[in-house]
């Protein structure tokens, strides 16, 4: 394995006077999956599209299989047997398989019309080669994100790349998913190719990557081989200081029944049901986790809890107060904040700043304002008080648009704010997801430390790892019910799960 | 130096003056191309706001119901609605006020603030439509005030044959009555009697104009006691630009100072945020069409109160006030405050126009593309932040 597919030397870029990346080196061996692992912001995107000639690094130079290359824009890199699979998919949503893979690069007959025959075979042969099985008359609105994923990496195999760059591919998978993607890669490895996989998941990259380069704020921290480190010792490179991956939390105290759903049937626009008749029972002092693969009904419960919509049938109550169908405002009044799985769309107003989204929910109380007058000093000061105890970054940052904030800060902002209404009941959607490994580390202390205070909180999440790591009790969501309560302990298993997950013995 | 120059330029309000250089740079060169001086033109466009205290009343009275429509505009869009429709609600509140202040006999100061009010409330509901539609049926307020604006255009056209209503051998209704009149001093022009009272008087505070080397040399005072008669006998001059402050200050408050102000922008910017947290998004949408359209209207009732002929008309064409304060509001970059100097702005070029059409042949037109580019290179003025960043970026690579 001497042959070194792609070989960055040096690489600087700035923006502005931001400096993304400052003297990064990459060895990639060809044959190989090599991973770049780093938190949100650390520049291994930035140092990919480079790679990809979306962007032009400063100073630096780029090795291809050996030649010095000049990658000035994506046509080079592909002209060079690159090619990238970005995170959000580069796909037309009502064109069909086949003919996503060839736009752009279409089989054409004497008379330069498509041949879509020729075309479809050729993607029928490529697919099989690699196993990656898609169905090449589909819609891409029609089909799983997996295979529009797949559908991705054909259209890189079909320009004929060697060198893959997959921008965390994992992110929008599922854990069966995940693990197919695991495969494929290996088979494409076996067949010759290389693969760059940028993430910050370190399961991932244990499973499959044979050598990892960290990167920090920009700056090149290590080369390692996968196998000689454990993922703590991964976690505590790419972020500068010891981590600990899993919660220290005291076993549960469950207390009374204070939140319970009975029989809820949630109806979509089109009429179908999305919740079945779902059940659920959240104690004082317990935190329960709903694991499920997406779209099963976790949305729909979340949204007819929050009565954001409706339910057709079924209760949901709160402290034996039954609060379905009615506003928003009742549901936050009677004792439930939630954290909002998509926290740009509902959680906060980006344009605000930082204190405004901080009263967003208790603008009204008499502490923020006065006979419809706002309190600016009050608002003020709560803010900074909240800025202080969460630890929400950059300092003083009450007056700055909460869109200037990292997503991790913007986060303690909406967890700090919900924590403070005091709520029975906690909901939290997703609540990490696009965080790194501190604010994760933050967030999960959080939940636990409400619990302690006797809190109730509903944690929903697509990461097996955090329902498994952080409830006490879990429930399993298929197809629009909990299909299985289960108490959180040594003997639940994320292949267990996993049988459930997918229906179990239905 | 450039990286002063460039955070300068990241102001909105820096891009805005540039913008307002530049429209009168290119309607300087369409001048030029046309055949006119440029200088001179814009030399009589100047002197036909400034030169006399009489013009720059003028300008000030035409101001007015811009200033209101573009308030209206600007408050929708800070909260997320664009108002179209401030044109026909402009309209039927100058419906309202032409029929309280003809058919309701009131008081004078009571009467004119019922006119007003009754013009708010109309034009308010007119737009409340709007609002509800988009609230209930999610229709945009944008096709629904653009089809409202019609039907107000239309309506006026209605109003105006109804048989106790219109004045006999004209295209009008009757004036309203001089108790419903919100012009200065309007009592001493209601008839023939108070007008030469009124003369009579200003001549005995005058005394007699001394005459050195046999030429007159009139005080100081005397100057302006002839522009005060000036003024009010040839002038609308009215109350409507205090009212157009007060409502731009009670506008700016409640849009920054007041919880209602707090959630309409809210639900403005973000209304799914807005939701979960609580807020109440249709009456916010359905109370921000209802408050944008009744200061529409209030430019409606002040437009009939305060200015000739004082009455609805047969119209063919919308009279382009609500339009009118939509460049405004862009202008003055939704912010009410800035709506009375871009106000003040769009009445000098459009009195100002008139005067270089009258001494220079200078089409009116020419006005109109003035003011299209200001807007044209507002609306481009993201342009300018590119700039900076040019700037910035130059500054770095010469350290």
């Amino acid at each position: 394995m001497s042959d070194i597919a792609v070989e960055m030397k040096g690489i600087h870029k700035y923006f502005g006077k931001f400096c993304a990346l400052q003297n990064v080196d990459l060895t990639v061996e060809s044959g190989t999956i090599h991973s770049i692992l780093g938190e949100n912001g650390a520049g291994k995107s930035t140092l990919m599209s480079i790679l990809y000639g979306l962007y032009k690094p400063e100073k630096g130079e780029i090795f291809i299989n050996g030649k010095k290359a000049k990658i000035e824009n994506p046509s080079d890199a592909i002209k060079l047997g690159i090619g990238m699979v970005h995170q959000h998919f580069m796909l037309v949503e009502n064109l069909t398989v086949t003919e996503n893979i060839i736009l752009g690069a279409e089989i054409t007959n004497k008379f330069g019309i498509i041949d879509m025959k020729r075309a479809t075979k050729a993607i029928k042969e490529l697919s099989e080669k690699y196993g990656l099985y898609v169905d090449p008359y589909a819609k891409i609105e029609d089909i799983s994100v997996g295979m529009q994923q797949r559908v991705e990496i054909l259209k890189t195999l079909y320009r004929g790349a060697d060198i893959l760059i997959l921008d965390e591919p994992t992110a929008v998978l599922t854990p069966q998913e995940i693990l197919e993607l695991i495969d494929i890669m290996k088979r494409l490895i076996n067949d010759g190719k290389t693969i760059i996989i940028i993430t910050h998941k370190l399961k991932e990259i244990k499973q499959s990557a044979k050598y990892c380069t960290v990167i920090r704020r920009g700056k090149l921290i290590d080369r390692v081989v996968v196998d000689d480190l454990s993922e703590e010792e991964l976690a505590s490179k790419m972020v500068g200081r010891k981590v600990n991956l899993h919660i220290d939390k005291t076993k549960a105290d469950p207390k009374d029944v204070i939140f319970s759903i009975e029989n809820l049937v949630v109806k979509d626009f089109r009429g179908l049901e999305k919740l079945k008749g779902l059940n659920l029972e959240i104690k004082r002092g317990e935190i329960y986790g709903v694991a499920g693969v997406d779209g099963n009904g976790q949305k729909e419960l979340i949204e007819a809890i929050t009565c954001l919509s409706k339910a057709s049938k079924g209760k949901i109550k709160i402290n034996n107060k039954e609060i379905q169908n009615t506003t928003p405002k009742n549901v936050l009044e009677s004792g439930i904040s939630t954290i909002h799985e998509d926290r740009h769309k509902r959680g906060l107003i980006l344009d605000f700043s930082v204190e405004l989204n901080s009263i967003l929910e208790s603008f009204n109380k008499p502490q923020f304002s006065k006979k419809s007058i706002l309190n600016f000093e009050a608002i003020n000061n709560f803010a900074k008080s909240l800025i202080e105890k969460f630890d929400i970054r950059p300092d003083n940052c009450e007056k700055t648009p909460i869109r200037a904030l990292s997503g991790g800060n913007q986060q303690k902002l909406i967890i700090a704010r919900e924590v403070f209404n005091d709520p029975d009941l906690l909901i939290a959607v997703q609540p990490t997801r696009g965080l790194d490994i501190g604010a994760i580390e933050f967030v999960h202390k959080t939940l636990v430390e409400e619990r302690d205070k006797g809190k109730a909180i509903l944690l929903v999440s697509l990461e097996l790892d955090e329902i498994m790591d952080v409830s006490d009790t879990i429930g399993v969501i298929y197809d629009g019910t909990i299909v299985k309560t289960l108490q959180n302990d040594e003997n639940v298993t994320e292949e267990k799960l996993g049988f459930w997950m997918a229906g179990g013995e239905n | 130096m450039s990286i002063k120059i460039s955070s300068l330029l990241k102001k909105s309000t820096t891009a805005i003056f540039i913008s307002i250089l530049l429209g009168f740079l290119v309607g300087g060169i369409i001048l030029a191309l046309s055949g006119f001086n440029p200088i001179q033109s814009y030399g009589e466009l100047f002197k036909g706001v400034f030169s006399k205290p009489r013009y720059i009343v003028q300008t000030i009275i035409i101001a007015t119901p811009v200033i209101l429509t573009g308030i209206s505009v600007a408050f929708a869009f800070k909260t997320g609605l664009f108002n179209i429709g401030a044109e026909g609600q402009f309209m039927m509140g100058a419906i309202a006020a032409s029929f309280i202040g003809y058919k309701i006999d009131l008081p004078p100061i009571i009467h004119p603030i019922a006119c007003l009010l009754g013009a708010m409330i109309f034009a308010g509901l007119y737009a409340v439509f709007v609002g509800w539609l988009k609230a209930k049926f999610g229709i945009h307020e944008v096709i629904t005030s653009i089809m409202l604006n019609w039907i107000a255009l239309y309506f006026n056209n209605y109003y105006v044959t109804l048989p106790s209503l219109k004045k006999p051998n004209s295209e009008g209704v009757y004036e309203v009555l001089d108790s419903a009149r919100i012009n200065i001093l309007y009592n001493v022009k209601a008839n023939q009697e108070n007008i030469l009272a009124f003369r009579d008087k200003i001549a005995e505070l005058k005394g007699n104009v001394p005459i050195v080397n046999g030429v007159e040399k009139p005080t100081l005072f005397m100057k302006l006691l002839d522009t005060v008669q000036d003024i009010v006998f040839r002038t609308d001059i009215n109350y409507g630009i205090f009212i157009a402050v007060a409502v731009a200050i009670i506008v700016g408050f409640i849009l920054n100072k007041t919880t209602l102000g707090y959630s309409l922008k809210g639900v403005g910017i973000n209304k799914y945020a807005a939701e979960a947290a609580g807020i109440n998004v249709k009456k916010q949408i359905i109370m921000s069409m209802l408050i944008s359209g009744a200061i529409a209207g209030l430019a409606g009732g002040i437009y009939i109160t305060g200015m000739s002929p004082n009455r609805i008309i047969t119209l063919s064409l919308h009279e382009n006030y609500g339009f009118n304060g939509l460049s405004v509001a862009l202008i003055a970059n939704n912010n009410p405050i800035a709506c009375i100097f871009s106000g003040l702005l769009f009445g000098a070029l459009k009195y100002g126009g008139n005067a270089m059409q009258s001494q220079l042949g200078v089409p009116t037109e020419i006005i109109n593309i003035v003011i299209g580019t200001i807007i044209f290179f507002i609306g481009m003025r993201l342009i300018f932040t590119i700039i900076a960043d040019k700037l910035e970026k130059g500054e770095n690579s010469n350290e």
